[in-house]
């Protein structure tokens, strides 16, 4: 113990000091001395009055409003001290307003839960995604999906486990777009090298963190050589800082094609925005579907949670038959972020409970199962744990 | 029984690597199946022009102007040889616009995904390959992706006229027109326009994002997919994986003029180059897809049973679909096939 505080007292003397001097000696040297500080969750905001957090919800369309009830109602029923705030955005409104309010309430409350927020056609190119917007104000930076294949589910592929790590605010999600000519479009693909290295360090401490051992950078550099070029090299500046993690990159079409064939020989894979798109929706369908998997932005002040694959489901609202568990295990995801692991714990394995042994199933894995049996047997199961619980 | 018959003329460029090996095999089968096909063979390697540009040698320029169908074998992508990629000259010099790639699955050579029967046409000539790229700042670099109408208009033209002309039911629009709102945007337009002048042929729109993840869940769902340039790139490559790879999967470039150049969209695997241990598959599927487009339907069904047969038959394989044939021996084995045949 005695040589845990003598080092860190020596990182305290050293990275002030000598923090702009050595470079990258210092981002090799600082991070083995400070990891232990550097932990990928940030600390959780103060719980509000009472000891209960307040969390921001964001209904947004389709299925969003219906399943974010089903989460309120199983928190309630075990008794878990969040409280919502709801803030509604009307995706037919052009002005911005609806989402400058939902961006306030989150920096208040610091953590939030959502619904996909829907972009119309009609709209004219000026009114952006309200989702990219909500990210981009936040400086939602990390898009962290975990894929696991699940034994309940049947699919094509067994023994998934993937973790992958998206860069969410730039690349070609930049909404910067200009017509000089007449039927000449041009869309500005932005890479920064501060944004680079700031995710190819979120992917590598949470590498390290989960035990994990390769981290894959996937990219276009043969084609856009400079801007996915400065994306990989920011990517090898920072995995020369973790040796213990084996580091390796592959072109996105080639990645495609291995996850199709070979999805098991991925480890953590980190990208910039769009291949992030196109890679996390292959993964969510080889592990059974976009109900499954649950997905998390990180910020460095904020995190807000949702489903992974980010889908409005129009057509399956109101029909009591979309699939809860992505929208629950996000609000499992959340509790761990505001350190409630016990909460976390009993609802995440009431899920899995109710997927691979009861087998109750919906329509998109392959079941009958209704979306309120699926609610019904998860708070069953929590009840028969014996953990306080509200009445049904 | 026709004396004389009408012989069209292709210019076949083999390549580098395995590419002579597997155009060597897809002529005899050719041959065996009594294909009105006479070959004009020529090399690409760059050249330099007067004035210092970057060209393809003139006589190759000239066959391919002359025969308008091409037949194409892996190329070397040169590291510092000073002049671009030859696959980019060819796609300049005649504007091969768009890029089709059939992908059915092969019965015989197993993949997780079964009954996968759809077609990928991929704009071939802008969006965000257009190479232009800056550095901003020291650290800040911006790469831009060029939508035009013309290009997206021409692309949407080609996908439904294939649709009609391969009686393919429905054709879907695959965009990002949700963040991407003006380039994207302009290319579902052109889409929906070309859709309307269409009206036989079912038009869809579906992001990118849903794409994927319904193709890797259900891929018997698609039918034909168009869409810029690097949605292309990634959702054809995803597509030949479901099938088992690009060493199984042809591929068809359409230029303006009426050029067409189908090929092997595999690499030139110098390891097994000249140890008759290739797989010719992925360029003989492509020249079946030629003989189709050059309206030789009862060669092309021909060549192509007697392909799958061979595949699915097990006895004779190359080592990529599992056996432990030789090149020669498994076209030996679908020549027989075809003579068979008749």
């Amino acid at each position: 113990m005695a040589a845990h505080s003598a080092v860190l007292s020596v990182s305290k003397i050293i990275n002030p000091f000598w923090g702009g001097r050595l470079g990258n000696t210092v981002k090799v040297f600082g991070t083995t001395l400070t990891s232990h500080r550097n932990k990928t969750q940030r600390a959780p905001p103060p719980a509000k009055y009472g000891g209960r957090h307040t969390v921001t919800l964001i209904p947004g369309d389709g299925i969003g409003p219906e399943l974010l009830n089903h989460v309120r109602e199983v928190f309630r029923f075990s008794c878990v001290p969040v409280d919502f705030e709801v803030v509604h955005v009307n995706s037919a409104l052009e002005t911005e307003e609806d989402i400058n309010n939902a961006i306030t309430a989150i920096r208040r409350n610091g953590v939030a839960l959502k619904g996909n927020i829907e972009t119309k056609h009609t709209m004219p190119p000026s009114v952006k995604s309200r989702n990219n917007l909500l990210r981009t104000s936040l400086d939602l930076y990390a898009n962290v999906m975990h894929c696991q294949s699940l034994p309940g589910v049947q699919t094509r592929h067994q023994n998934i486990d993937i973790m992958i790590i998206r860069e969410n605010t730039e690349g070609e999600y930049s909404s910067l777009e200009h017509e000089n000519v007449p039927g000449v479009v041009e869309s500005l693909k932005i890479i920064t090298r501060n944004n680079s290295l700031r995710i190819a360090e979120y992917a590598f401490r949470l590498a390290r963190e989960k035990g994990r051992r390769r981290v894959t950078a996937v990219h276009k550099a043969n084609i856009m050589k400079l801007g996915d070029g400065l994306f990989l090299q920011c990517c090898r500046e920072v995995a020369s800082g973790y040796p213990d993690i084996t580091f390796d990159s592959m072109i996105v079409d080639n990645t495609t094609m291995q996850l199709v064939s070979k999805p098991q020989q991925f480890d953590v894979m980190v990208m910039p925005n769009l291949y992030g798109n196109v890679v996390s929706n292959v993964c969510a369908g080889l592990v059974g579907g976009p109900g499954l998997v649950p997905g998390a932005n990180y910020g460095r002040d904020y995190a807000v949670f949702e489903t992974a694959t980010r889908n409005t489901g129009k057509s399956i609202a109101d029909k009591n038959i979309a699939n809860p568990t992505a929208m629950l295990l996000a609000g499992c995801m959340m509790l761990d972020h505001l350190k409630l692991h016990d909460h976390a714990s009993s609802i995440r394995n009431a899920i899995f409970t109710t997927m691979n042994e009861n087998r109750l199933h919906t329509a998109d894995i392959g079941g009958q199962g209704t979306t309120s049996e699926v609610v019904q047997s998860v708070m069953r199961i929590i009840q028969s744990k014996g953990q306080l619980t509200a009445e049904f | 029984m026709y004396l004389g018959a009408w012989m069209q003329t292709v210019t076949l460029i083999p390549g580098d690597g395995i590419g002579p090996e597997i155009s060597v095999a897809v002529m005899k089968i050719f041959e065996a199946a009594k294909a009105p096909i006479q070959w004009e063979e020529r090399n690409v390697t760059a050249i330099k022009g007067p004035g210092g540009k970057w060209m393809i040698p003139p006589d190759a320029k000239e066959s391919m102007d002359k025969n308008k169908i091409g037949l194409k074998g892996p190329l070397k992508t040169p590291i510092a040889a000073g002049h671009p990629s030859m696959n980019l000259l060819l796609r300049k010099t005649f504007d091969l616009y768009a890029n089709v790639r059939p992908c059915v699955s092969i019965e015989g050579y197993k993949t997780p995904y079964t009954d996968v029967n759809l077609v990928t046409i991929r704009e071939n000539t802008e969006g965000e390959y257009s190479g232009i790229e800056h550095v901003i700042v020291d650290g800040v670099v911006q790469s831009i992706k060029l939508i035009t109408e013309q290009a997206s208009q021409r692309i949407a033209e080609y996908a439904f006229e294939y649709a009609r002309n391969n009686q393919r039911a429905s054709v879907t629009a695959v965009h990002k027109a949700n963040i991407m709102r003006m380039s994207d945007g302009l290319f579902l337009r052109k889409c929906r326009e070309a859709a309307e002048k269409h009206r036989d042929v079912k038009f869809t729109e579906m992001y990118l994002d849903t794409v994927c993840l319904n193709m890797v869940q259900d891929p018997t769902q698609f039918d034909v997919l168009v869409m810029p340039n690097l949605y292309g790139d990634i959702l054809s490559d995803l597509c030949a994986g479901l099938i088992g790879g690009l060493g199984v999967t042809p591929s068809g470039n359409i230029g303006a003029n009426g050029v067409a150049i189908f090929e092997s969209v595999h690499g030139t695997a110098p390891d097994i180059a000249g140890k008759d241990m290739a797989n010719p598959t992925a360029l003989l599927l492509s020249a079946v897809m030629m003989l189709r487009h050059m309206g030789l339907h009862g060669h092309a069904k021909k060549i192509e049973a007697a392909c799958f047969d061979t595949i699915r038959d097990e006895k004779v394989r190359t080592q990529d679909l599992g056996g432990n044939s030789k090149c020669s021996e498994f076209t030996d084995a679908i020549c027989q096939r075809v003579r068979d045949m008749d």
